[in-house]
C-alpha cells in the first residue's frame, strides 16, 4: 500500500495493524515530551481545498510529533485563485520535494486523481461524500478502547448517511472488524441504493437506542434543509435526535455515544447530553493524533512493503509462556 | 531445535535454522545469577537501580534479573520495557515496526538504568535505546547487560555485564529463546 484513499486500501488486517501501531503512538503522546524523530527529514503537506479544523490540525500535530516537517496549503490564499489547475498546483508542490500529501476536497475522487499524478504518498483527508478513512480508523480505535473490540458489537449510525463520507468509511471499517451495523435515518437521507453495504436499516431510533453498544450520530448539515430532505430541524430532532430521554435509555443500556464533529447541540444531540460521561467525542479527537501518526509512519517510515504475507506476526505480542519459561 | 521466524531481519520472512546450542536454559539461569551479583557489586548495592528490558528479547531477561536481584538483596527493582523502533537509524531502509508498546512506569531522572538485551551485535539498537532514554529523562548513569556479546560492533558501545562472549560470523544468527541460546542461520 502506497496511498490511503479508502478503507478498502487497508482491509481488515490493515486496519488491525494501524490500531496495533496506534497503541505505541498513544504511549508516545502520553510522554512529557510527546515526540519521536521517526520521520525526521520527511515533509508532509496538508493540502486542504475545503475547510477543516480538527482533521488538518490533527494531521499536522501527528506529522510534527514524528519529527517531520509540515507545510500547509490552503486553497483560499493560493494560486488556484489565479486559475492554476490542481494538476499544476500538485506539480509545483512536488517540485519542492515533499513525501506525503494529505488531501481534502469537496469533490469525491480528487485525492485518487492526485494520487495518479503525484509520486509522493497521498492520504485522503476527506473527499466529498466519498470517504474519510482516518476518521474511521480513529473511530475504530475509540470503540476498541472503550469496549475492548468491535467483534460482534452492535453499532447504529444515525442521521444524514447520504451526504456523509464518515458514514461510508465507518460502515466499511466497522463491518471489516466484525461489528453489526444498522443505519437509522429517514429514507430521504439514505443513499439511493444500499446494494453492497454490509448494513441493516431501521427508521425508528426508539427501536434501537437500548439494543446497541454504540450510537454514532452524524452531523445534520443545515444546508440540507433547503433541499427539503427533512421537513424541519425540529421534526428531525424529535425523530432522530439524541434527546435527554433517549440518551438516558442508551446510557442505562451501556451504550457509548460518538460524533465526528462539529456537533450541532440541540439538533442531532441535546445540549446537556453532549457532556455525559458515555459521550466519547473528546476521546475521538484525542485519538485522532496517534492514529494519524500510525498511518503516517506506516506509509512513510515502516517499509512495510519489504515484508510479504499478512500483517499479523510482525507487531504481535510475545507469548506469555515464552517469557515465563526462559529458566527452563 | 528451535526454528523461529524472523520477519524484520533480512532475508525478510526467513526461518531460523539452529546449528549448535551454545547455552542451555540452566546455563542462562546461572549466567543471570552471576550478572545479578555483578550489578550489585558494581553499584555497591541497588540504591537507585532500575532495569529496562529491550523489546522483545531483553524483556524476559530483565524480569529474570530482577527476580535474582530480589532474591539476593530482598528489594524490588522497578522493571520497564522499551521498544526502540522509532529511534532506529535505518528507518526507511528496512522494515521497522514496533514489536510492543514501551512501558516505563517510573521516573528515570537520577536513577542508574541498566538496559537489558539478549544479543549485542552492531550496537545500533543500544544507540537507539540511549536516544529513547533521553526522551524519558536524565539518568545518573546507564549500564548495559546482555546475554550474548557476539562482536561486530559498528559503534563505540560496550556491555557492562555479559552472559557469554560468543565469536560469530557476520552472516550467522544468534537466537535466545526458552530452549537456550542457539547459533544458526536464516533460510528463506
Amino acid at each position: 500500500m502506497t496511498d490511503l484513499l479508502s478503507i478498502d486500501d487497508l482491509g481488515a488486517e490493515g486496519i488491525a495493524e494501524v490500531l496495533r501501531l496506534t497503541d505505541s503512538f498513544v504511549e508516545v503522546t502520553n510522554r512529557p515530551i510527546p515526540r519521536v524523530a521517526a520521520l525526521r527529514g520527511k515533509t508532509v503537506v496538508s493540502l486542504f481545498f475545503e475547510d477543516s479544523t480538527r482533521t488538518r490540525l490533527s494531521f499536522e500535530a501527528a506529522a510534527k510529533r514524528l519529527g517531520a516537517d509540515v507545510m500547509t496549503f490552503s486553497a483560499g490564499s493560493s494560486s488556484l485563485k489565479k486559475g492554476e489547475s490542481i494538476r499544476d498546483t500538485i506539480q509545483t508542490i512536488e517540485a519542492m520535494g515533499v513525501d506525503a500529501l494529505v488531501v481534502r476536497h469537496a469533490s469525491a475522487g480528487v485525492p485518487a486523481q492526485i494520487a495518479r499524478w503525484a509520486s509522493s504518498v497521498v492520504i485522503n483527508g476527506g473527499d466529498g461524500w466519498h470517504e474519510h478513512p482516518t476518521q474511521a480508523l480513529l473511530d475504530c480505535y475509540t470503540i476498541q478502547q472503550r469496549l475492548g473490540s468491535l467483534e460482534g458489537r452492535r453499532v447504529a449510525i444515525v442521521g444524514d448517511v447520504k451526504h456523509s463520507r464518515v458514514a461510508r468509511s465507518d460502515v466499511k471499517a466497522f463491518a471489516a472488524l466484525g461489528a453489526d451495523v444498522t443505519l437509522v435515518a429517514p429514507p430521504t437521507l439514505l443513499p439511493p441504493t444500499l446494494v453492497g453495504w454490509p448494513v441493516g436499516v431501521e427508521a425508528d431510533l426508539d427501536q434501537v437506542v437500548e439494543k446497541v453498544d454504540v450510537l454514532y450520530l452524524l452531523r445534520m448539515q443545515r444546508e440540507r434543509m433547503t433541499e427539503a430532505l427533512v421537513p424541519s430541524l425540529r421534526e428531525y430532532t424529535a425523530r432522530f435526535g439524541l434527546t435527554s430521554e433517549r440518551a438516558a435509555r442508551a446510557e442505562d443500556a451501556g451504550a457509548i455515544v460518538m460524533h465526528p464533529g462539529p456537533m450541532n447541540r440541540g439538533v442531532e444531540i441535546a445540549a446537556e447530553v453532549a457532556d455525559r460521561p458515555n459521550v466519547v467525542v473528546v476521546d475521538q479527537v484525542r485519538n485522532g493524533v496517534p492514529v494519524r501518526m500510525a498511518v503516517l509512519f506506516l506509509l512513510l517510515g515502516s517499509r512495510r512493503d519489504l515484508l510479504d504475507g499478512p500483517a499479523g506476526g510482525v507487531v504481535g505480542e510475545v507469548p506469555e509462556e515464552a517469557e515465563a519459561d526462559v529458566r527452563g | 531445535m528451535a526454528e523461529r521466524e524472523r520477519r524484520i531481519t533480512p532475508p525478510y520472512g526467513g526461518v531460523f535454522h539452529a546449528r549448535t546450542r551454545v547455552m542451555s536454559p540452566d546455563d542462562i539461569q546461572r549466567a543471570v545469577w552471576r550478572m545479578a551479583h555483578e550489578v550489585i557489586e558494581h553499584n555497591h548495592g541497588l540504591e537507585g537501580v532500575v532495569l529496562i528490558g529491550l523489546q522483545t528479547g531483553g524483556v524476559p531477561l530483565a524480569r529474570l534479573l530482577a527476580d535474582d536481584l530480589h532474591q539476593i538483596e530482598q528489594v524490588d527493582i522497578p522493571v520497564g520495557t522499551l521498544d526502540v523502533a522509532f529511534y532506529r537509524d535505518d528507518i526507511g531502509l528496512r522494515p521497522v515496526l514496533p514489536e510492543a508498546v514501551t512501558d516505563i512506569p517510573f521516573d528515570v531522572d537520577g536513577r542508574i538504568v541498566v538496559l537489558v538485551d539478549d544479543v549485542l551485535f552492531t550496537g545500533r539498537t543500544i544507540r537507539a535505546a540511549l536516544d529513547a532514554l533521553t526522551d524519558f529523562g536524565r539518568p545518573r548513569s546507564v549500564q548495559l547487560a546482555v546475554m550474548i556479546d557476539r562482536g561486530h560492533r559498528e559503534l563505540p558501545i560496550r556491555p557492562d555485564y555479559v552472559g557469554k562472549n560468543l565469536p560469530t560470523r557476520r552472516d550467522e544468527v544468534v537466537d535466545v529463546s526458552p530452549e537456550g541460546v542457539e547459533l544458526g542461520e536464516m533460510r528463506k
